[in-house]
Formats: structure tokens, sequence, C-alpha cells
């Protein structure tokens, strides 16, 4: 009996897992369905703009400053056994824009405005403002939904790319700066190295990727919350941890697409 | 159950009868799994969304808690659905706004936030965002719960004068009774989803039924139990009969 019952809770809870894959995916698509009202009224993306893109400027600044920092000594430690300080840069540059920058932006943004995007719908679902406005003939999906995962596809590959900027930044400041090595091999060879189709317009692809994953992982969970304090709290929980693992998987399914053999 | 144009009618019952599920129903909100709701001539689970959407702009609902959307000012909550099913220009939708806020008494809050407001405000600003386009038919989920005795007066009498000069229907889901019985036309009583009882509050208020009689004063004992269901207390208490 005790092996039927375990089948069954094991059943039951792929069954689940497939059914909210479902209703996600359903989710996603009536999100595209109705993003066209959000065009058209383009100040409500701006103002989500504001909450999911500005309002994480801080934390990816600092977080790329320290990255970008730490690349910088680990990549001068190791180089140095090799003779290769002077490819500090291609090193510090390449790592970021094609691997930290783009998943280390997307599992802060999941953290800091994806956590946020749950919370908020979550709460507002509790609160019974998505049935008020349900009842105002006001489709949720296209006032509540779509500016905000719009926001959300528009900013990561912004923050991203700033996160690589400052990580670089933060690269030049240890290697150059404080230890010592060569400025114009610093940039110069960063400059030959880094391919601008290859290696930037593949992170920046990582980054829409990863943006689009969180996005809609957050306002699903949120959307789907059971409208009571634990179903909030328990909603947030999912979207940063289920977030942050469909990044890395997918960080591995791009690169492996990606990078192979390059 | 029907609800005729310009009367006030309220649905009564104890708590989980199934008050707030009718007015989903109503609102189109759910669909019934027997019977049907019609509104203007159409059958509301049979609407496609498009169809429901058109239905739901001749309807207002104000929600137990007033359900304001919490990131906007009172003004802009007002404005709402002005803003989104209409072209009307700013400097008019002002005006409408300031109307509906001095109808409730809050033209001065325009500028607060939800979060500033106190029940009975909060219920107030609902009440005007409800009746922001002049609807048909207006609901109202138990519109004096948690309200002290003035806003209860306040807002009971707001519900009248309201339905009195858009000349709609509303529809009141609410269990206080005395309240109620000042403002309503006509009230259903409902237990465990079905009618039990109907009638206009003079006449409930002489019902000789034990359930209407029960519920009317408020007596703690009679068709609906004290005790929930469950063992017997000896039982419970592991005393031998």
């Amino acid at each position: 009996m005790a092996v039927v019952s375990t089948i069954r809770a094991i059943g039951h809870r792929i069954v689940n897992m497939v059914w909210r894959i479902g209703v996600a995916a359903r989710f996603f698509f009536l999100t595209l369905r109705y993003s066209g009202t959000s065009f058209s009224r383009f100040h409500l993306i701006i103002k989500e703009l504001f909450s999911t893109g500005v309002m994480s400027l801080i934390i990816i600044v600092v977080a790329g400053l320290f990255v970008g920092m730490v690349l910088g000594l680990q990549g001068y430690e190791t180089l140095k056994r090799y003779g290769s300080e002077s490819a500090l840069g291609v090193m510090v540059a390449l790592g970021l824009v094609r691997e930290l920058g783009p998943v280390m932006a997307a599992l802060l943004f999941a953290s800091r405005a994806g956590s946020s995007m749950t919370a908020e719908i979550g709460l507002m679902k509790a609160t019974e403002q998505i049935s008020a406005m349900e009842m105002m003939a006001v489709n949720p999906i296209a006032r509540i939904v779509a500016p905000r995962f719009w926001a959300g596809v528009i900013s990561m590959p912004l923050l991203a790319a700033l996160f690589s900027a400052v990580g670089i930044f933060g690269g030049y400041l240890v290697g150059v700066v404080q230890i010592g090595v060569d400025e114009g091999s610093f940039w110069s060879q960063m400059q030959a190295a880094v391919d601008f189709r290859e290696d930037i317009m593949n992170g920046v692809i990582k980054s829409f990727v990863f943006g689009t994953v969180v996005t809609v992982i957050a306002l699903f969970e949120g959307f789907d919350a059971p409208p009571t304090a634990e179903g909030v709290s328990g909603a947030t929980t999912r979207t940063v941890v289920t977030s942050s693992l469909a990044i890395l998987m997918l960080d591995f399914v791009l690169t492996a697409i990606m990078f192979r053999g390059a | 159950m029907t609800f005729p144009k310009g009367k006030l009618i309220a649905i009564m019952g104890l708590s989980g009868c199934g008050k707030t599920t009718l007015l989903r129903h109503i609102g189109g909100a759910l669909k019934p799994t027997k019977g049907y709701v019609k509104m203007d001539g159409q059958i509301m689970h049979e609407l496609d969304q498009d169809g429901l959407y058109a239905m739901r702009r001749k309807m207002g609902m104000l929600f137990q808690f007033g359900a304001l959307f919490t990131d906007m000012s009172v003004y802009d909550n007002v404005a709402f659905q002005m803003r989104e099913h209409t072209d009307l220009p700013e400097d008019l939708i002002h005006n409408l706004v300031m109307m509906k806020l001095h109808a409730v008494g809050l033209r001065g809050a325009q500028q607060m936030m939800p979060s500033e407001l106190s029940g009975g405000m909060a219920r107030r600003v609902a009440l005007a965002r409800t009746m922001a386009l002049d609807p048909m038919l207006v609901m109202y989920d138990e519109p004096f719960a948690g309200l002290d005795p003035i806003s209860m007066t306040v807002i009971g009498d707001l519900i009248r004068s309201m339905n009195d000069v858009l000349g709609a229907t509303s529809i009141i889901v609410t269990h206080d009774i005395q309240e109620s019985l000042k403002i309503v036309d006509y009230v259903y009583f409902m237990a465990n989803g079905v009618i039990v009882a109907e009638g206009t509050p003079d006449e409930l208020r002489a019902s000789e039924t034990d359930f209407v009689r029960q519920f009317i004063h408020g007596e703690m004992d009679g068709p609906v139990p004290f005790h929930y269901p469950g063992v017997d207390y000896r039982q419970a208490l592991n005393l031998r009969a």
C-alpha cells in the first residue's frame, strides 16, 4: 500500500507540474496577445521600467563592480603563472560579456525585481484589486501584466550590459590601477579579442532570454498566488528559486549552442 | 430571484451561504453549473469575453474592503474607468471626478493615497469609483463590514441616494440587518445556497418564520444551530456514557 501511495503521490506531483507549465504557457501567450495595448500606451511600460529597471541599478552597479574586481584579481593570479598578464583585459571582458554579465544580472534581477513583481501582483490579487479591474471590464493581463512583462524584457539586456561595463571597469581598477598591468595592452587586447557578433550579441541574446523567462515566472507566480499572506510569500520564494534554476539551466543550453567549438 | 430596475435589493444570509458567489455569478466571474443569470436580455455565462466586458461596463461593483488600486491616488482611482473606457479630454475627466468625489464628500481628499484613508473613507472613494460611469446595475459586497456607526449610516445613505439619482438597480449583499433594512426596498434571505425567505423590510420584521426571526433578532440558537456539527460532547471529552 505504501508503494502505491508513493507512486500516486509522485504521479500527482508530475501531473500538477505539467498542468502548471501548461497554464504558465497559456499565460505567456495571453500576455503577448494583449501586449498591443501596452505599446499604444507606452507610459505604462515607462512606469514599470522605472520600478524594475531603474530601481535595480544600484544592486547591479555595486555587484558588477565587485564581480569585475574579483575577476581582475583572480585572473591576474592565474595568468601570471603563464606570463600572460597582458591578456587580463580579454579574460575579464569575455568572462563578463559572455557569461557573468547576463547570468549574474539575471540572478540579481530575479531576486530584486522578480520577487517584487510577484509580491505586488499577489497582494493586488489578495486585496481584490485584480477582481475589481475585471469587474470594470479592464483586462488585467493587458493592464497589469503586459506592461511589466515588456519592462522586464527591455530592462534586462540593459542591466546586463551595465553589469558587464561596470565589471570591466572593476577589473581595470584592480588589474591596471592597483596591480600595475599595462593599460595599453589591457584595452587593446580586449578590443582585438572581443567580437561584436560572437561575444557581445550572444550575451545580449542570453540576457534577453533570461529577462523573458524571469519576468514570465515572476508575473505568473504573482497572478497564480493563493490570495493569502502565506500564498504570496510562497509565490515570492518560488519566483526566486524557479527563476534562478531556469537561468542556470538555460545558460548551459545557450552556451552549448552559441559557443561550442568557437 | 429578480432585481427590478430602480430598486435597491438586499441579499442576506449567514457567512458562507453563497451571497458573494451569487454576486460573482451576476458579474459573470463564475459560470453556473445549473440555471442562469439574465441581465438586460443577455444570459451572462453564454457571453464571450468581449460581450462580457461590454456588459460589465454597465455594471459597478463595490468590493468588501474597497479594493482601491493602492498605487494610485484617490483622484486616479475614480478617473480609472473614464480613462480606460472613454476618450474624454482630461479637463472633462477632472470635472467628472470632482463631481463624483463631491457626491461622497471627499473632494478634499483627491490627492491622498489609499493607505492614508480610514476604512470609511476608502469605502466612500470606492463608491465614487463604482459610480464613475453611471452604471445601470450596482453590486455591493458587504458595504458595511468593519465600519463605525457613523460611517455605516453615511455609506447607507449614499447607496440609497446614488441609486435614486442614477435610477440604477442595486444589489447589496450583507448580513448587517439594521442598517440594510433602513434603506432597501426588498430582501432575499439565503441559506445553503437557496432562498429561504423574501419580502419587504416591513414584511420581514413582522415575519413569524423561525429563520428570519433568528436572523433579524440575532438569536444565538434556532434553525441555525450554535454548535457546528461534530462528535458527541461527552465523547469529545473522553467521558464514559
